[in-house]
């Protein structure tokens, strides 16, 4: 082989095993870190996981805001208005604009009595912005 | 929202009527006007430019520039005339009763013009308008069908974007006859100094990247990839980058004391959307430094000029249509999302024809890949390709997974970016270390020698540092120390070889030289403060009562009282903390006209550590959730990124660039002295 061709194969060769390697590694990245998004009517219905990571989202219902005496601990509830509504507990600071009747994001798990226990709690930055996961549930504000 | 021509004029004579004639109730319909005349200028600058060069009519190309000139003019007007609506609280302007208020500074008011879509997008193209004019002017001693067409692509980018501005978000829009009276407010995250300053800068980096696309554009029909096409090239791309670095830079920061959590970078996918051009733009900056030098790399590096900016038009898309769930996210609106989408598939899909029909006729010289200089920098490029890629992956996966699963929504966390993202960057110091000792073509093997003597007393030092963390009481888990140490040896060595080789230099220290230098060594700052900030801060959120103390790391946070104050348009809870000798303020502001609440950390910022207070919510006991943290060289992480924006303008300052305006200029009057 001339050089250039020997160049040009080394070259081919070597993007071949980069780019095999990169979507190799990606792919086996993304398996392990990626949540998946469950509606309050899957959080009832058990479609979602107990015990793994996931995001749920839904509705602060009214009232249902609740402080510990001691420390940060939270629990509201989550619904979809349509009657599928789950019970959430959090510890520590809530986003600035959380507020009840406003749609949420959590991040965390599952006990077996299906209460969620957030690692997160997302709220949106804007009154004119929803997150689109929300977006299907209809909103009251 | 389509608005024709009449109705315009319709609105423009009812304004008329309403304010008794005077000019400047009809500012609005003329800024409208403005910019429907700054379209027709970028028509006629596409034709002139492209038909002139490609007809061989040299005085369509030579008065194309008057057409840069206009466009730049009526989007001028366009602007000043929209920033005077805010002034005058015109509220029969939707945009303005969209996002501002009365009672909002007047500063505010100024940078509410580019707080939302509408707004950002006419400065998204006055900015383009400010390029295309600085391409007309500076590149006049250009050849001329170089010159034409560069101008000429600019001009059609400019026609696509002030379609889309007219066509589905025009910010001139009115509502009459019933006219608001009160202003719904600019979004208060928005209401910092933050935001006056970041949006344009970085629209500058995203938009500058035009330029280096049109170049290349230019430089593929015109069949001329050489490199004197790359030192064309060079200088627009590294302004446009440094642009995009500081506007990057000015957003960590902002995020970091706006958003009350005390973390700079969240991989947000808007966070994304303007990293991947800066990535892929880092690419570009190095590839075109071998084409310059050695002509090698071409059609890769002009396939780099076309990624770079279609991936700043795929994060205008991400922004701008919604699909992605981001806190900073406009709102959603189908039809700009098409819009954006058609107007990205046909730049990318023509640009990348022409591509593919031009560069089968452009012969690269065969670089030299012994241990050369060339190799480094190869190797620069396959890195960052591959980091755009992993943010590209993690920025459109849920996206994919939701078309292909017919609905299942999925989010991808920081955790993948991370676990990716870091290690390349590893990877990447360790090549960035030896740079300096590189040469074009083949390096001496003895040149490593030194730079290995270097790599091992870092690496003493790293083992003295690994032993003090170890030593030092706090439980840390041992995987993340070794990491940071990782991090300050790699960062020291890649210091250390960089200024012994500026010491050892023998001859000139070029501008382009200490440029390369400057931002190498900023990448080093910016690195050891992203894993030192990331492993060894302090962070407590805790419960407390005005009386109460808490200790963090050694030092006493006492929460002294709470007082109300109100501010312009909000009414504050403003909480002092006393710690050691100073005083820290975090603030609860609510702001009246959208009721809603913002966080307003206290810090006190230091080369070392910033100490950082954020107020949560009042508990129904009189007490607040409070978070504190001492945020460990986290200002590095940004000193890094002001580095790496100096040491590219610095490059563009070079000697060489100048010469080469003079060489042409001197050439031309010889031409026409004889």
């Amino acid at each position: 082989m001339s050089p250039l061709r020997k160049q040009r194969l080394a070259a081919v060769l070597f993007i071949l095993f980069g780019s095999g390697l990169t979507i190799g590694v990606v792919l086996f990245a993304l398996q392990e870190n990626v949540d998946l998004f469950y509606e309050p009517q899957k959080v009832v219905g058990g479609d979602a996981p107990i015990a793994k990571r996931i995001r749920a989202g839904g509705m602060v219902e009214k009232d249902s805001l609740v402080y510990e005496p001691e420390g940060l601990g939270v629990s509201f509830v989550l619904s979809d208005l349509r009657g599928s509504r789950f019970e959430v507990r959090y510890k520590g600071l809530l986003p600035g604009l959380f507020r009840e009747g406003q749609g949420v994001l959590v991040v965390g798990q599952l006990d077996t009595s299906r209460v969620f226990y957030a690692k997160e709690v997302l709220a949106k930055h804007d009154e004119n912005y929803m997150p689109p996961e929300l977006v299907g549930m209809g909103s009251e504000s | 929202m389509t608005t024709s021509t009449s109705d315009v004029l319709t609105a423009k004579y009812e304004s008329l009527d309403a304010t008794l004639g005077t000019l400047w109730g009809a500012g609005p319909e003329i800024g409208h006007l403005a910019a429907i005349i700054g379209l027709v200028a970028a028509i006629v600058l596409s034709v002139l430019g492209h038909v002139g060069a490609a007809t061989r009519r040299r005085s369509w190309v030579e008065n194309s520039g008057s057409f840069a000139v206009l466009q730049l003019i009526t989007l001028v007007v366009a602007f000043v005339l929209l920033v005077h609506a805010f002034l005058k609280d015109d509220y029969s302007v939707v945009y303005v009763v969209s996002n501002s208020n009365a009672l909002l500074p007047w500063y505010y008011k100024v940078s509410a013009v580019w707080g939302a879509h509408e707004g950002s997008f006419l400065l998204w193209t006055l900015i383009m308008a400010g390029w295309t004019f600085a391409v007309a002017m500076i590149g006049r001693r250009l050849p001329y069908q170089i010159y034409g067409r560069v101008l000429g692509t600019l001009g059609l980018l400019n026609t696509g974007f002030l379609l889309f501005l007219l066509q589905t978000s025009n910010p001139f829009l009115r509502l009459v006859p019933n006219v608001p009276t009160v202003g719904a407010d600019l979004n208060p995250l928005l209401q910092d100094f933050g935001l006056i300053v970041h949006p344009p800068l970085l629209y500058a980096g995203y938009v500058g990247f035009s330029v280096a696309f049109a170049f290349g554009v230019a430089g593929l029909i015109s069949g001329r990839l050489d490199a004197t096409w790359a030192r064309w090239t060079r200088p627009w791309t590294n302004v446009a980058w440094a642009f995009l670095t500081v506007g990057i830079t000015l957003g960590s920061w902002w995020a970091y004391y706006e958003l009350g959590w005390g973390g700079w970078w969240f991989w947000d996918p808007v966070e994304n959307a303007s990293f991947m051009p800066w990535l892929a733009g880092t690419a570009l900056i190095h590839s075109l430094a071998v084409t310059e030098k050695r002509s090698a790399f071409r059609s890769w590096t002009v396939l780099l000029t076309i990624l770079t900016f279609s991936l700043c038009l795929l994060g205008a898309f991400i922004v701008r249509s919604g699909v992605l769930t981001s806190v900073h996210a406009f709102a959603v609106d189908p039809e700009r999302g098409v819009f954006l989408l058609v107007l990205l598939g046909v730049t990318v899909g023509g640009s990348l024809a022409l591509y593919a029909i031009r560069v089968p006729a452009i012969r690269g010289r065969i670089a030299y890949m012994g241990l050369s200089r060339e190799l480094f920098l190869l190797i620069n490029n396959a890195l960052f390709v591959v980091a755009v890629a992993v943010v590209l992956v993690g920025t459109l996966y849920p996206l994919a997974y939701e078309a292909v699963t017919g609905g299942d929504k999925i989010s991808v966390g920081p955790p993948y970016f991370n676990r990716l993202f870091v290690p390349l960057m590893g990877l990447l110091a360790v090549f960035l270390a030896l740079v300096p000792v590189a040469r074009w073509k083949r390096t001496p093997i003895r040149l490593f020698r030194q730079v290995c003597w270097l790599l091992l007393a870092s690496m003493l030092v790293g083992a003295v540092f690994f032993v003090v963390a170890i030593m030092s009481d706090r439980v840390l888990n041992i995987g993340s120390i070794v990491g940071v140490v990782i991090a300050v040896t790699l960062a020291l060595w890649l210091l250390l070889s960089h200024s012994v080789d500026f010491i050892q230099r023998k001859g000139a220290r070029p501008l382009g030289y200490l440029g390369m230098l400057l931002a190498h060594i900023g990448f080093a700052v910016g690195a050891v403060g992203v894993a030192t900030t990331s492993v060894f801060s302090h962070e407590t959120e805790v419960r407390l009562s005005p009386g109460d103390t808490v200790e963090l790391n050694a030092r006493q946070y006492h929460f002294v009282s709470v007082t109300t104050v109100n501010g312009p348009n909000y009414i504050a809870q403003r909480a002092k903390f006393d710690v050691g000798g100073i005083s820290l303020y975090p603030e609860k502001r609510n702001y009246l006209a959208r009721d809603s609440v913002m966080t307003e950390a206290g810090i006190e910022p230091g080369f070392f550590q910033d100490l950082y207070i954020a107020l949560g919510e009042p508990l129904p006991d009189g007490s607040w959730g409070v978070r504190i943290q001492e945020k460990v060289l986290v200002r590095w992480v940004w000193c890094g990124g002001l580095l790496v924006c100096f040491g590219g303008l610095l490059a563009v300052m070079d000697g060489r660039y100048r010469r080469l305006a003079l060489r042409r200029d001197g050439l031309a009057t010889a031409v026409k002295a004889a």
